[in-house]
């Protein structure tokens, strides 16, 4: 029975994530065939690296209930170490043009690209490069998880924030510029150039982070959410537990960072600030705090509006009678306002701490409901 | 007392400062195997304190504490503590030992809170399984790839049965919060149980309830001792259930021990009468 | 003589900043000492100050132009307070939180369409821009006159909270919020109170900072504003005293390790004493401990 469910569980996982990228195969070809839809695919991509990021980010804020605003110091950390590591070795002069190529002089994805053959290997040798980002990411949440995990709440937010900006300042050092490049750009890096590419990496992520939050772990990690006190008086230790969190949620934000370079093309770290957890933690709370689908609903609304949707507002040729609102930047505006709604009105988000399977269920037995009441 | 009884708790010279404030002053006590034992006394005697000292929440200012025969807490004065001490016995404990709340917890020492703890955004049957979190023999990398199944399928399974026994069954997907009173009450010992003790702290069990849901809870403590080899120490109001079921009871007020013994001894203590009653001038 | 040439620029650029992080950290402290809210719109606050200054010059004279600032300002931070916040005085901590941060997302975006995200130069005002010489070395006038204009207002904060009603309903609102409620205080005009004195002083504080700084964009008082904060935190958080003294640590450390040739490290030296005190005495130097109870 329970290896049935298992089973099940695991067959469910694997066909959503093959939909998505059916859909996102689906979608490139109506981007290239329909007017007006050429936003759809870099829209696609963005939702599904961003969607990675904020549900890592839900699982520490959302599902731990530890309010971190560290999120873009990691993401940063993993952007870093991706485009460092796949940079072909021939490109690195032109790129650490001021460094004399650099300090690194080898590419992962080159290296597995000759080992393994062009094609496998290169796409094996980027996920690893995402696994290293991301174990980069981890490691050192593990050692500012140390002092700061004990902190309560907003002190907490503040301490992650200041150590987030201590680790871009690092970053951009120049002593450390034949690594990082300084405060110059890291571009021509290896990338995945299809849709499904991003959607299946970034789902199978998801997934497992959906995994880990119904486990015994994930229950562990809501019970600290809830009451502390009980919880620790029930033999979860908290310090651990804290820390797990705190690992797990930053090995993904490094993993989205790589992803995030990727999409971008190009990375600096001047880019990674407050305002882009801020932007994270705003997706997070349009979806639900404590919901996975919500955040991945949220990140496609988010990205959806300012990228796409809204674009129309940024253009004053748009604009009808006296009024001159339209200009660059009234878009944000309208959306920020449309986000102030939310966090004022609806708080609980559009999923509350709700996934989007309990509410089909609930609208299933509700419909059966309804269809035994007529019988009767 | 009689040498083949075993000490499953014992409290030495434990006193708790808050400053300059003694909430629990000099308390020793002992609870042994298989025994029922009170903890009562006026409102602001100190007898939450004491918990929350047993249980590791509050470091003690002095003292220390026994389970199951190992030292398991011990403080003495110490920094800012040392001037501010006005308890007794200085300089006869000179270890620190503090363990957090869950290690104790994981020793089989489970409690419930006066203030109902629950967790408020679980389903019943969820705030069992999380308690049997403690007990787990997975790890992240198991537990996350389901290779825990069974583990999982028998603690739900215990969790269930635990859940019958407190009459809880029924309302297994509802949310803790949705329950009534008295069925949160019974919720949490469910899930103090679910941690495996081999001791169950009580904090109030009774608070609220009618008589006769009382005498249900009289009932079923008594019955889950049996059931589970529990020794259970318990703080309550409810005199009808404490002259019921204790073996034997001890009375605090003040922070201060002022009578130890049988519920007939103490029904008939002058010092306890007197702490409940207060003394008349005249008198 | 020659070292202490050296030093006194240095010392003076410090304690002048410290005088600018302390107009702002105080209104970061007063929040927090009454709502328990880090105001991560405080430091956009701020900023909307330096521009509407940029503009109301091109519109007003200058003796209009400073008290139309401050009078803006003003009504932006108690506005925020009203729409942003007072609806959620019953929610948890973290959704007030979040409603800090959309409103400093809000307020940058519409900085950003207001402006088209360009630099603007700070418009010069005459008595405060000029150069001075100070014991043999020359600089801006404004450097010599925050510390003083800053202790000025301090004391009259002291005086306000100190002598006056509004100041004990302040007080006993920080002390216990739901008692100073249910002893009659009229909790939403404290809290208003609370807003137009930290938005006043940070009006105040970004005349100063930007007749130095020189120049205004969008997001430029984020980081001024997180050190304020970091000042705030450093000194007790809820603590006036407690949040100048800071204020001025902070902005002195910071000149000092600029002047060593370290200036990439300077914000990343404040969050890390950020840390450092979080870590080793969470309650600041002035501040007060708060335990839950079980």
């Amino acid at each position: 029975m329970k290896k049935q469910m298992k089973g099940k569980t695991l067959l469910v996982t694997i066909l959503t994530i093959a939909v998505f990228a059916a859909l996102s195969v689906g979608a490139e070809a109506v981007a290239g065939n329909v007017s007006g839809m050429s936003m759809l695919v870099p829209v696609l991509k963005k939702t599904a690296v961003y969607s990675l990021i904020a549900v890592s980010m839900n699982l520490l804020n959302g599902f731990t209930g530890l309010f971190s605003l560290g999120h873009a110091g990691f993401m940063l950390v993993g952007a870093y170490t991706y485009a460092i590591l796949s940079i072909p070795v021939a490109k690195r002069a032109g790129v650490y043009q001021y460094y004399d190529g650099g300090i690194v002089q080898f590419s992962i994805p080159e290296t597995f690209g000759n080992l393994l053959g062009e094609s496998v290997g290169t796409v094996v040798g980027m996920l690893i490069t995402l696994i290293i980002a991301g174990l980069i990411a981890a490691f050192l949440a593990w050692l500012i998880g140390l002092p700061v995990l004990r902190l309560k709440s907003d002190y907490l937010a503040i301490a992650t924030l200041g150590f987030a900006e201590i680790i871009r300042t690092f970053i951009q050092y120049e002593g450390f510029a034949p690594l990082t490049n300084g405060s110059n750009t890291l571009r021509q890096y290896a990338s995945f150039k299809s849709l499904y590419a991003y959607v299946i990496v970034a789902g199978l992520c998801i997934a497992v982070i959906v995994l880990i939050v119904n486990s015994t772990y994930g229950r562990a990690f809501k019970a600290i959410r809830d009451d502390e006190i009980a919880a620790e008086a029930m033999g979860i230790n908290l310090a651990k537990h804290k820390m797990m969190s705190f690992i797990i949620s930053s090995f993904f934000a490094g993993f989205g960072g790589g992803l995030m370079a990727m999409y971008m093309a190009s990375v600096q770290a001047k880019s990674f600030t407050v305002s882009m957890t801020y932007e994270i933690l705003l997706i997070v709370v349009i979806g639900g705090i404590g919901s996975i689908t919500g955040s991945i609903i949220g990140t496609f609304l988010f990205v959806g509006c300012s990228e796409w949707w809204l674009r129309f507002l940024d253009d004053s040729a748009n604009n009808i009678g006296g009024l001159n609102l339209l200009a660059p930047g009234f878009r944000m505006v309208v959306f920020s306002i449309f986000i102030m709604i939310i966090v004022l009105f609806f708080r609980r988000g559009i999923m509350g701490t709700h996934e989007l399977p309990d509410v089909f269920r609930f609208l299933r037995n509700k419909i059966k409901g309804k269809g035994k009441g007529a019988a009767k | 007392m009689s040498e083949t009884v075993k000490n499953v708790l014992r409290v030495e010279n434990a006193t708790m400062q808050f400053g300059g404030v003694v909430a629990v002053d000099n308390l020793s006590l002992e609870v042994n195997q298989g025994e029922i034992v009170s903890l009562i006394g006026p409102n602001g005697a100190g007898k939450t304190t004491a918990f929350n000292v047993i249980t590791g929440v509050y470091q003690p200012t002095n003292g220390c504490v026994w389970f199951d025969e190992k030292k398991i807490i011990e403080n003495y004065p110490r920094g800012k503590m040392k001037k501010l001490y006005q308890g007794q016995n200085a300089g006869k404990y000179t270890e620190t030992l503090s363990p957090s709340p869950d290690k104790i917890t994981q020793l089989g020492m489970a409690r419930t809170f006066q203030n109902i703890r629950l967790w408020k955004g679980q389903s019943v049957l969820d705030n069992v399984r999380i308690a049997m979190h403690c007990r787990r023999t997975s790890n992240l990398l198991t537990a996350t790839f389901r290779l825990n199944a069974k583990e999982e399928e028998a603690q739900t399974k215990e969790a269930m049965e635990l859940l019958e026994l407190l009459g809880l069954a029924h309302v297994k997907d509802e949310l803790s919060t949705s329950l009534p009173y008295g069925q949160q009450r019974h919720l949490e010992i469910a899930r103090a149980l679910a941690t495996h003790p081999k001791l169950l702290l009580l904090d109030e069990p009774a608070a609220g309830m009618n008589p006769q849901e009382t005498d249900e809870l009289t009932a079923f403590i008594g019955r889950i001792r049996e059931q589970f080899h529990l020794t259970v120490f318990l703080i309550e109001h409810h005199m009808d259930l404490v002259m019921d079921i204790s073996d034997r009871i001890y009375v605090l007020d003040f922070g201060k021990l002022i009578a130890a013994g049988t519920p007939e001894v103490i029904q008939n203590d002058q010092k306890v009468i007197d702490a409940y009653l207060g003394v008349s001038e005249d008198a | 003589m020659e070292l202490f040439q050296k030093i006194l620029p240095t010392l003076l650029s410090g304690i002048s900043a410290g005088g600018q992080y302390a107009l702002i950290a105080l209104g970061y402290t007063m929040v927090y000492g009454i709502l328990r809210l880090i105001n991560f719109a405080h430091g956009d606050i701020f900023t909307v100050a330096g521009f509407v200054m940029f503009y109301a010059i091109t519109a007003m004279p200058l003796y209009l132009a400073i008290p139309f600032t401050i009078l803006v300002t003003v009504l932006l931070g108690f506005t925020v307070e009203r729409v942003a916040y007072k609806p959620l005085r019953s929610a948890p901590r973290m959704s007030v939180m979040i409603s800090a941060i959309g409103v400093s997302y809000l307020l940058q975006n519409l900085m950003w369409y207001v402006t088209g995200g360009q630099a603007q130069q700070y418009p010069s005002i005459p008595w405060i821009s000029g150069k001075v010489m100070v014991l043999g070395v020359e600089t801006k006038v404004v450097t010599v006159i925050t510390p003083f204009l800053t202790v000025i207002l301090i004391l009259l904060l002291v005086f306000l909270t100190k002598r006056t009603k509004v100041g004990l309903a302040m007080r006993a609102a920080a002390k216990d919020f739901e008692t100073a409620r249910l002893m009659g205080i009229k909790i939403d005009r404290v809290i208003s109170a609370t807003f137009v004195i930290g938005s006043f002083l940070a009006a105040v504080g970004s005349m100063l900072f930007f007749t130095n700084y020189s120049t205004v964009s969008p997001t430029v008082g984020m980081m001024p504003g997180l050190k304020a904060f970091v000042a705030a935190v450093f000194g007790g958080i809820g603590s006036i005293p407690g949040a100048v003294v800071g204020a001025f640590i902070i902005g002195i450390c910071e000149n000092i390790i600029r002047s060593l040739g370290w200036s990439t490290f300077s914000d990343a030296f404040t969050f890390a004493l950020l840390i450092v005190v979080l870590c080793v005495k969470p309650t600041g130097l002035f501040g007060e401990k708060l335990e839950e109870k079980v």
